[in-house]
């Protein structure tokens, strides 16, 4: 049977370093695999995150061979094996042990957005068009892997934004509620100022790292900055706009005065 | 003793798929204190794999679809040991839970004149999953889990509970946990205590479920004294990928099926209509023809025998690879590439599609799936009250895979989704009423944490004792060659011995490292109760001598009338020994009953 060497980051918030494990090749195997033979095998406690081993979840991010990727869904065979393979944590979050870092930070921006508020339902209920779902559908396949937050330069390589910047997994959020046929509150400035979408300069990482191929630059983050930039220098073309294409909605701030009008029927007969 | 923070709460909720998130919202809504404890980190808990759909009888696509076809189908399907009383408000509040979900931002797939769509699974007479492509459970736990964020519940992630806390009294008052990052010990105090905690499939080597499923629910649930019943019954999903063989398991959509696929032997034939109980004779289709015109005129046509209740269909699997017809890998094959055109397969089936051609390599628009049987759901759980999930030890409520009664012997697909949001958001009603009628603060006996914090310590004192990894492979393998899919009584005898066995290995398991985020720890701490849930699981089977939907006995092929009419219980003896008993089933009015009998075509 052939050989091949895992080269895996072990470490704490203390420090680290890569250790080599030399494994059998098997068939058919994923990095997630060779990580818990090792784990069964040479290094009982090497941390590492995953539930579903299918793609589904998105808890086993980790970066192979410096590529951030899930490990249930890297086969190896696809993996040059005549060099280790190196497996290492997120870079941009903190390590707590291993491959384990801290992503609390995504769930304290998940906090900050302001929630879906759905107009009232109409009499005998919601309508929605399939094709005004399918553009919230591709931002809901988001498994919040979270490594297209893991890629942003913006954070990656500077710390002190993240107390300004959402990153992409939320401006996908924010674009998705944006685009939602029911929901009637304005985020716009919320998105521009406290989510900070002026400092993506699009450099399109965030959606090659992406395991679902949601295409967050350009069908959520450019329509976003497109409608956030519109807000900013001229509200009313952006409300003109608005108007003719889904009925009024209102912002935040003036919230219960105005949109009696249901958004979803407009879509719904259009 | 190691020191250990403490919280105060009216209700906490273990587990946060999607019962615990419909009971810990529900909870919250009331104004209660109430804290979400799970063991990952949020919104990746089993309910995320789900694929098809959440089943309710909203009547989009076939009007002539109602709760009382919903309620027949489900009963029929778990073979009558179902609590009927479960089956009804199951069937009667599954549409307006989903309904629900809209409201809450939900997007699913639509019907033509804007409503949402349904979708065809085995056993439902009628197309009643609603579902977002082929990943609904996705869809499902990020709705309810943005809802639990905007209404600011408390969440506890990567905390795994060890024991519940009871009382002087004896009512449960908390649990003792500990956080995963840290290795730090927590204790919860709480009025009320929700336990849904999902499944037990880590105990078998081929499992759909993730390193989750270990059974801490039933476990905790049965040690505190709760009754647990018919743990026997458990679903080996017909369709799980068995090639690689590290991705053996893996679920495979019965969508696949709902939508056009077809299964076949190694000989091309389909197989299934050799395979058609008398039981489903006259709903099923007896020809090719009249399985294919089905999924375009449900009224006339009878259902293609591909989509008979899971039981029955994994039997039949088993059967014909057993016959030397299955394929290379011991599986059969699971064909939609030569009935539907790639771009339909793609849009209906998109995870399917990615799932194989990244693990396996196949393009499932071009070739067929090779599948075979996985251990996948328990029907059998804790014993509850149907209206309010209230288990046998006051305080502790159960809701989801972890509780029992909905399913009876065998679950429909697309009923566990609408299980998790009705029963979710029961249970939590409940356990805010109970907290609200309970006077002064929860104070669990001190005991009780020194004892589970003591057995949490233990493996880190020995040295060179058991690898928990080593006892893992082992308990998987005991239960897969001798609890599995098909049992005889020599078989469950040889599992028990085994057992005692690996109880009595475990009381030599250590580990090395340290506390922070050890996951050899970690699976340390979850072998007792996959011991637990093993033993109960081998024991029901042994006494429940027929077989009946997921219990399929080999020296008793049959269904035995007389115990069709018992649920099989388990509980802790004065001696710290299970006991087992049989006990009659709640008995169903006859207005129900009239609705079991009647042909609906």
């Amino acid at each position: 049977m052939s050989e091949l060497t895992m080269r895996v980051w072990r470490g704490d918030p203390e420090g680290g370093a890569f250790t080599d494990y030399p494994m059998p090749a098997v068939e058919g195997e994923v990095v997630l695999d060779v990580i818990h033979r090792i784990q069964a095998g040479p290094a009982p406690d090497l941390a590492c995150r995953w539930n579903c081993k299918a793609g589904k979840c998105g808890s086993c991010s980790a970066e192979i061979n410096g590529v951030p990727r899930l490990m249930c869904m890297t086969r190896m065979d696809e993996l040059p094996t005549e060099e280790p393979v190196v497996v290492a944590p997120m870079r941009t979050f903190p390590v707590i042990r291993d491959l384990v870092t801290d992503v609390s930070f995504n769930y304290e921006v998940a906090r900050r957005i302001p929630p879906f508020t759905p107009g009232p339902p109409p009499p005998g209920g919601y309508r929605m068009k399939q094709q005004d779902v399918e553009r919230g559908q591709e931002f809901r396949k988001c498994i919040e892997c979270f490594m297209c937050q893991d890629v942003c330069h913006v954070i990656r390589d500077h710390e002190e934004n993240k107390t300004a910047f959402a990153g992409p997994r939320f401006f996908i959020r924010l674009m998705e509620l944006d685009s939602h046929p029911l929901d009637e509150e304005d985020r716009r400035e919320f998105t521009r100022h406290d989510a900070g979408l002026g400092y993506c300069n699009i450099t399109k990482c965030c959606t090659e790292v992406c395991p679902e191929h949601i295409r967050i630059t350009d069908n959520g983050i450019i329509p976003m900055k497109e409608r956030v930039i519109d807000t900013a220098y001229d509200p009313v073309v952006w409300l003109g706009r608005k108007i003719v294409r889904r009925g009024a909605r209102r912002p935040a701030s003036t919230a219960g005065t105005a949109g009696e009008q249901p958004a979803a029927e407009e879509s719904a007969t259009a | 003793m190691p020191e250990y923070e403490s919280h105060e709460y009216d209700v906490i909720v273990i587990g946060a798929g999607g019962a615990g998130l419909r009971a810990a919202i529900e909870a919250k809504e009331r104004g209660l204190r109430t804290a979400l404890v799970c063991k990952s980190l949020l919104g990746k808990a089993h309910t995320v794999m789900a694929e098809g759909g959440a089943a309710a009888a909203m009547g989009n696509v076939w009007p002539e679809d109602n709760w009382q076809v919903h309620f027949r189908d489900t009963m029929r399907g778990g073979k009558l040991l179902n609590n009927w009383r479960m089956a009804q408000l199951h069937a009667q509040e599954a549409p307006d839970r989903i309904y629900e979900l809209e409201r809450w931002g939900a997007l699913f797939d639509r019907t033509a004149d804007g409503r949402i769509l349904q979708r065809d699974f085995g056993g439902h007479r009628y197309a009643r999953l609603a579902h977002v492509g082929d990943r609904t459970g996705l869809e499902m736990i990020r709705t309810l889990q943005q809802r639990a964020v905007a209404l600011d519940v408390d969440v506890y992630m990567e905390c795994k509970v060890l024991r519940l806390l009871k009382d002087a009294e004896g009512r449960v008052s908390g649990a003792i946990a500990y956080w995963r990052a840290s290795g730090d010990y927590v204790e919860f105090r709480a009025k009320a205590v929700v336990v849904a905690t999902g499944s037990v499939g880590k105990s078998w080597l081929y499992t759909s479920n993730s390193w989750e499923s270990t059974g801490d629910g039933h476990a905790m649930a049965l040690w505190a004294g709760a009754d647990v019943i018919d743990m026997e019954c458990i679903q080996f999903h017909p369709t799980g990928m068995v090639w690689p063989l590290s991705v053996r398991g893996i679920l495979v959509t019965e969508g696949v099926r709902g939508d056009g696929g077809v299964l076949r032997n190694s000989e091309g034939a389909r197989f299934m209509f050799d395979y058609i109980p008398a039981m489903f004779a006259a709903e099923t289709a007896d020809s090719e023809a009249e399985a294919d015109r089905w999924y375009e005129d449900h009224l006339h046509n009878r259902r293609p025998p591909e989509l008979l209740p899971r039981d029955e269909v994994a039997r039949s699997i088993n059967s014909e690879v057993k016959a030397g017809r299955g394929g290379p890998h011991g599986g059969v094959f699971l064909d939609i590439a030569s009935r539907r055109s790639a771009e339909y397969i793609r849009r209906r089936l998109p995870s399917m599609y990615h799932q194989f051609k990244e693990l396996a390599g196949v393009d499932i628009t071009a070739e067929p799936m090779e599948v075979g049987p996985t251990c996948h759901y328990i029907m059998g759980g804790i014993r509850v009250d149907a209206d309010t999930e209230a288990t046998t030890v006051p305080g502790l409520f159960a809701a989801g895979e972890v509780a029992a009664g909905l399913h009876g012997a065998n679950r429909l697909g697309g009923n566990s989704l609408s299980d998790l949001l009705v029963f979710g958001r029961r249970a939590g009603m409940a356990a805010a009423d109970f907290a609200e009628g309970r006077s002064g603060a929860p104070s669990p006996e001190a005991g009780d944490v020194e004892r589970a914090l003591s057995d949490a310590e233990a493996p880190f004192g020995r040295e060179g004792g058991e690898s928990p990894y080593d006892l893992h492979q082992s308990l998987q393998r005991t239960m897969q060659a001798l609890v599995g899919i098909i049992r005889t009584e020599s078989e469950l005898v040889e599992a028990l011995e085994e057992l005692d066995e690996l109880d009595d290995r475990a009381t030599r398991v250590s580990v090395t490292g340290g506390r922070v985020y050890n996951p050899g720890w970690n699976l340390a701490t979850d072998l007792p109760s996959m011991l637990t849930v093993s033993r109960l699981v081998a024991k029901g089977a042994l006494e429940r001598r027929e077989s009946r939907g997921g219990h399929t006995r080999d020296d008793y092929p049959k269904a035995d009338p007389e115990l069709g009419k018992v649920n099989f219980v388990q509980r802790l003896g004065s001696g710290g020994e299970f006991t087992i008993a049989p006990e009659p089933l709640p008995e169903m009015p006859p207005e129900l009953q009239r609705l079991l009998e009647e042909e609906h075509s």
